[in-house]
């Protein structure tokens, strides 16, 4: 019943809590730079704004494939509320991503290629590492449903912090954050016009928004595990650090400068070998 | 009903600048001026924009891309001339190469005269590009329901 | 049982035929006969093994005579082998060949082994049967129409094409043989014929690169060859029997790592993969049915028969190394190429390395995921090899660059092509089912560096796979239309493998419940289910609904009107999307390449560093089990 009430809460409410966060973090980037920024519903309005406006496209399966993007994203994230496998999670996750890829690619377009293709050295660069933190909360808890998860006595990052760290890390890069926005940037400056979503408009776009804005609770759902036991009060705590957590990807996207994908890939590698790596190592030999 | 006016984002194109005018429209970004209050974002794409903004007039290579970049934005939108070469052709006018305004190739909603450009006057026609924005979307929902 | 001489006797006597049958067309329609034969016998024999209860059958404990013939055989295999030497002037295959087969005969006629089954039928024969029958078939079928185009094509290559599909037929029955074998002996002499069809197909157009890789497979299978007869002459001599499943009783570590030598070998793992990329000079059937769906699965087949003996000792620590490594350098040496068909030799590698790893963990958790991912790497590998050779023939190259936009211009090849990739790697697919399993077996038997190397491998399986559907899938007008010459029997297997695939990924619970199972309780005696049925359904219906998201989005998507505009090419582009204003105002054509990463992950700069690498792990190896042997 629980698990029935989490997944409509997911559906129904992470459109508007990641449009929130989002214009969070547009008004906090704002603050950093001196600057007042846009309104708190920035994002809600130009939501609206793109769903009112006429239907252009470059090809007619760019909408389909956006479309799926969105409803596999949403399977993922009902999934992961739901308590289910989180490996089996992270696997659809990058099922849907390979349709975001595939919709930058129908077209021929030099940019949206291009965004595509970092869009899938990305995904290389951050795979290893979710799926060794997959593999943590697997080690650490002895199961990889997050249904179980959420029920141990003690939280899951006391296990593995290290996984935590590599994950923040890598997650920049699912945020869409500097340094690591090479395939496309929330911001409004992008080296190659808009990467990925070059030939998205309107619609089409909006519906890649909100499929963020799912991926980035999601994301936030995965974080929330590292901290969650079966107290009442590790909700909570769990809350305000996944608080701070978004706060420090902002500070960081704030103070970096974007890198070139060599840069991108190679430090993913590493931190997800060190931190992530040592880390299993560690839970192997220990539990 | 959500306004165009709530969100707009704006294209800035240079169709013979000599780059003061340029530099002017992102000074609007800087921390100073901070258009982004208003829900401004630069973006560099047509399919995204609903404000073309451009600067310098039109000479005979960059006619076809205004058009073109004009034609890849989606209803409803809105031209600003910046500069007072992309209003008349400026100084420039009778120069061979140059066409003259914006106005000779597609249509613009508002002009900003300035050489260069005040970032004032950039964002008060910015401002002024958003009213026409909303009423030609309430047009193109009227007609929309006509249809 | 009567029915076991027919399945290995119909392709052996087509392949006594082949070479007289000189005429296209009739050759053409026997090749259909044939291969529909083969599947009826196979399914009569099925049949007739499930209405018997399926309790394992052991058959033929004295087989005098047809020992004799297998003799003959071997010595008949060894000359070919020293003449086909010695006419290029070869000498490596000749002295491992001479070795080995004297090795063999001096075991049988000095060593006295106590009578036993020499076949056996189970479930794990069984499936192998059907990937061979239905897959080999159908590859058959294929090759009809292939051979045409490729002779179209290749207009410099003598037409063999008699030998090759004696070759084909011969190499089917040799299969069977292999798979139905239970004494070593046996198994020895069909694993010998299959290295030699191989060479002999890599040999098919007989330019000196075919000859050199042919060789350099000949090589390479014959030292399996040899740690096969080591093996037995081992086991012979030692224990007193040749058994397959003795060796998993009694046999001790030596003949163990011997075997494994053989199996690595066969499923070309590092560092002996590059026989199997070498091999790709050879007509597609042959690269889709020995080098992808069968041959290298027999090596793989041997090592997952014996790797309940591979846990927790040396030798599986060895294979299941070797496996790992191989899964991610050939996934990252992939990346850097362009050739469809090396990608696909590359990922074939990495596949196995897979698989193989998770034989040499043992355990049946790992073991139901290797035949797991054996039956998938199966059909969609098959798959992808025909509809790389069908466009070939039809492009006339097949450089993934070529295939830009494939989807316009040869859309049912795309489709053919998408689905195999997509089976290979995506979600609703059961390769992924299988990686779980594995990437969970891997982290229960605490197998550290496993984990690691599953975890970056599928990272990059999944880029280089991802690149190569997107360029697919890209929408762009052809510069010419081409037309599709590809034949009608060619669609019919290539159409049967993508409906299969598509089945398996439907009934997914069903395999396991009906197929997989069973075999891992074989194997390893009585034992629990590895995944519940409730967690398999809920998997399976996840999977499906994620396979018929974007089917309901396409009806979706289709009622929204829309206004087409050109792409975005900064406001220069040319009308049609495939040309832009270049600085000189001149029209310029639009050119989109993939990336390949060559100066990272190139096979020159990770080829050799891996072969040696892998090389030392299983000398030492081998050092500290005869070590421990002697």
């Amino acid at each position: 019943m629980m698990n029935v009430v989490f997944v409509i809460a997911y559906l129904v409410l992470a459109p508007f809590i990641g449009g929130l966060l989002d214009g969070v973090d547009r008004i906090i980037s704002a603050r950093m730079q001196r600057r007042k920024g846009p309104g708190l519903l920035q994002p809600f309005y130009d939501l609206g704004k793109l769903f009112s406006k006429e239907m252009i496209a470059v090809n007619n399966v760019q909408l389909l494939l956006n479309l799926s993007y969105l409803v596999i994203l949403m399977i993922a994230g009902s999934m992961l509320f739901a308590g289910a496998d989180l490996l089996m999670v992270l696997f659809i996750l990058s099922t849907a991503d390979m349709f975001l890829i595939m919709a930058a690619s129908s077209d021929s377009s030099p940019y949206a290629n291009m965004g595509a293709s970092r869009e899938m050295l990305q995904m290389m660069a951050y795979e290893p590492l979710t799926l060794l933190v997959a593999v943590g909360f697997y080690l650490t808890t002895g199961s990889f449903h997050v249904g179980d998860i959420i029920r141990e006595p003690v939280s899951a990052v006391a296990w593995m912090p290290g996984l935590l760290v590599g994950f923040m890390f890598t997650t920049a890069i699912k945020f869409r954050k500097s340094p690591f926005d090479l395939s496309t940037s929330h911001h409004a400056h992008q080296e190659m016009v808009k990467g990925i979503t070059t030939e998205m408009s309107g619609t089409t776009l909006a519906i890649m928004n909100i499929a963020e804005y799912y991926e980035m609770v999601l994301l936030f759902g995965i974080f929330f595990l590292f901290f969650v036991n079966s107290t009442w009060w590790s909700w909570i705590v769990a809350f305000v650090i996944c608080g701070v957590i978004f706060f420090l990807e902002t500070l960081w996207d704030n103070v970096s400068a974007r890198v070139k994908w060599k840069t991108l890939l190679y430090s993913c590698w590493s931190v997800t070998l060190v931190a992530g790596g040592v880390n299993i190592l560690i839970l192997m030999l220990v539990k | 009903m959500s306004k165009v006016s709530k969100s707009p984002w704006l294209l800035h194109y240079d169709a013979s600048s000599c780059n003061g005018c340029d530099i002017e429209v992102l000074d609007c970004l800087t921390p100073k001026y901070d258009i982004e209050r208003f829900g401004i974002i630069n973006t560099g794409d047509p399919f995204q924009a609903d404000i073309l903004l451009i600067t310098g007039g039109v000479n005979s290579q960059t006619e076809s891309v205004v058009k073109q970049i004009y034609s890849q934005m989606p209803e409803p939108k809105v031209v600003v001339a910046v500069g007072i070469c992309a209003c008349t052709g400026g100084v420039f006018k009778e120069c061979y190469n140059i066409k003259g305004g914006i106005d000779t190739v597609i249509p613009v909603d508002v002009y900003v005269p300035g050489c260069a450009a005040r970032p004032e006057s950039i964002i008060d026609g910015v401002v002024k590009a958003l009213q026409i924005l909303d009423e030609k979307q309430t047009a193109l929902r009227q007609n929309g329901g006509d249809s | 049982m009567w029915i076991i001489p027919f399945l290995i006797g119909i392709p052996v006597l087509l392949a006594v035929i082949f070479p007289f049958m000189k005429n296209e067309k009739s050759r053409g329609y026997l090749v259909y006969a044939g291969a529909g034969i083969v599947m009826l016998t196979t399914v009569l024999f099925i049949v007739s093994w499930i209405t018997s209860g399926t309790l394992p059958w052991t058959l033929y404990t004295s087989t005098e005579f047809v020992d004799h013939l297998m003799v003959a055989g071997d010595i008949f295999l060894m000359c070919l082998i020293v003449y086909m030497g010695i006419k290029y002037g070869r000498l490596l295959p000749i002295v491992l060949s001479v070795a080995q087969t004297i090795l063999m005969l001096y075991t049988e006629f000095t060593t006295e082994v106590k009578e036993a089954p020499h076949m056996m039928v189970d479930w794990f024969t069984i499936l192998m049967c059907i990937i061979i029958a239905f897959i080999g078939g159908f590859i058959c079928i294929y090759t009809v129409g292939y051979m045409k185009g490729y002779h179209a094509h290749h207009r410099d290559v003598q037409d063999r094409q008699p030998f090759f599909f004696s070759m084909l037929f011969l190499f089917l029955g040799a299969m069977f043989g292999l798979v139905l074998s239970q004494s070593l002996i046996w198994m020895y002499f069909f694993w010998e014929i299959t290295s030699v069809i191989s060479f002999l197909m890599i040999g098919y157009t007989r330019s000196d690169e075919a000859v050199n890789n042919s060789f350099c497979a000949l090589w390479m299978n014959l030292l399996g060859g040899c740690g096969f007869a080591v093996a037995i002459a081992w086991m012979a001599n030692v224990d007193g029997t040749v058994q397959l499943l003795d060796v998993l009783n009694v046999g001790g570590e030596f003949p163990l790592i011997c075997l494994a030598l053989a199996g690595l070998t066969k499923s070309a793992q590092l560092p002996f993969s590059t026989w199997l990329l070498g091999a790709m000079v050879a007509p597609t059937p042959s690269s889709a049915l020995l080098h992808s769906a069968t041959m290298v699965k027999a090596g793989v087949y041997l090592l997952i028969r014996i790797s309940p003996a591979f846990e927790g000792n040396l030798t599986g620590i060895i294979v299941s190394s070797i496996g790992g490594f191989t899964f991610i350098a050939a996934s990252m040496m992939a990346i850097a190429q362009n050739d469809g068909k090396k990608v696909l030799a590359f990922s074939t590698i990495s596949n196995l390395g897979l698989i193989v790893g998770c034989a040499g963990i043992g355990v049946e958790e790992t073991v139901w995921a290797a035949v797991f991912l054996m039956i998938f790497h199966s059909v969609s590998k098959s798959m992808l090899f025909q509809s790389v050779g069908a466009t070939e023939n039809t492009l006339g190259s097949r450089d993934i660059e070529d295939m830009h936009g494939l989807i316009i211009r040869v859309p049912k090849l795309a489709y053919i092509m998408g689905i195999g990739i997509a089976g290979m790697y995506l979600a609703p697919f059961g390769m992924l089912i299988s990686k779980w399993v594995a990437l969970k077996a891997f982290v229960d038997s605490g197998n550290f560096v496993l984990v690691l190397f599953i975890a970056y491998g599928s990272a990059t399986t999944m880029f280089y796979w991802t690149k190569w559907l997107a360029k697919l899938l890209c929408y762009h007008i052809p510069r010419e239309t081409v037309k599709d010459v590809t034949r009608k029997d060619e669609y019919v297997s290539m159409f049967f493998h993508a409906a299969v695939m598509l089945l398996l990924c439907l009934f997914l619970p069903l395999v396991a419940i009906w197929v997989v199972n069973p075999i891992v309780r074989e194997l390893f005696g009585n034992s629990t289910d590895v995944l519940s049925m409730s967690v398999l359904t809920t998997m399976a219906i996840m999977l499906v609904s994620i396979f018929i998201v974007p089917v309901v989005m396409f009806f979706i998507s289709r009622r929204s009107h829309r206004e087409l505009v050109p792409i975005y090419m900064n406001g220069i582009n040319e009308g049609d999307n495939r040309y832009f204003t270049n600085s000189y105002g001149g029209k310029e054509h639009l050119y989109l390449s993939n990336w390949y990463l060559r100066f990272e992950f190139g096979r020159r700069h990770l080829r050799i560093p891996s072969i040696i690498l892998a090389s030392a792990v299983l000398i030492v190896g081998f050092c500290i089990v005869i070590g421990g042997a002697i």
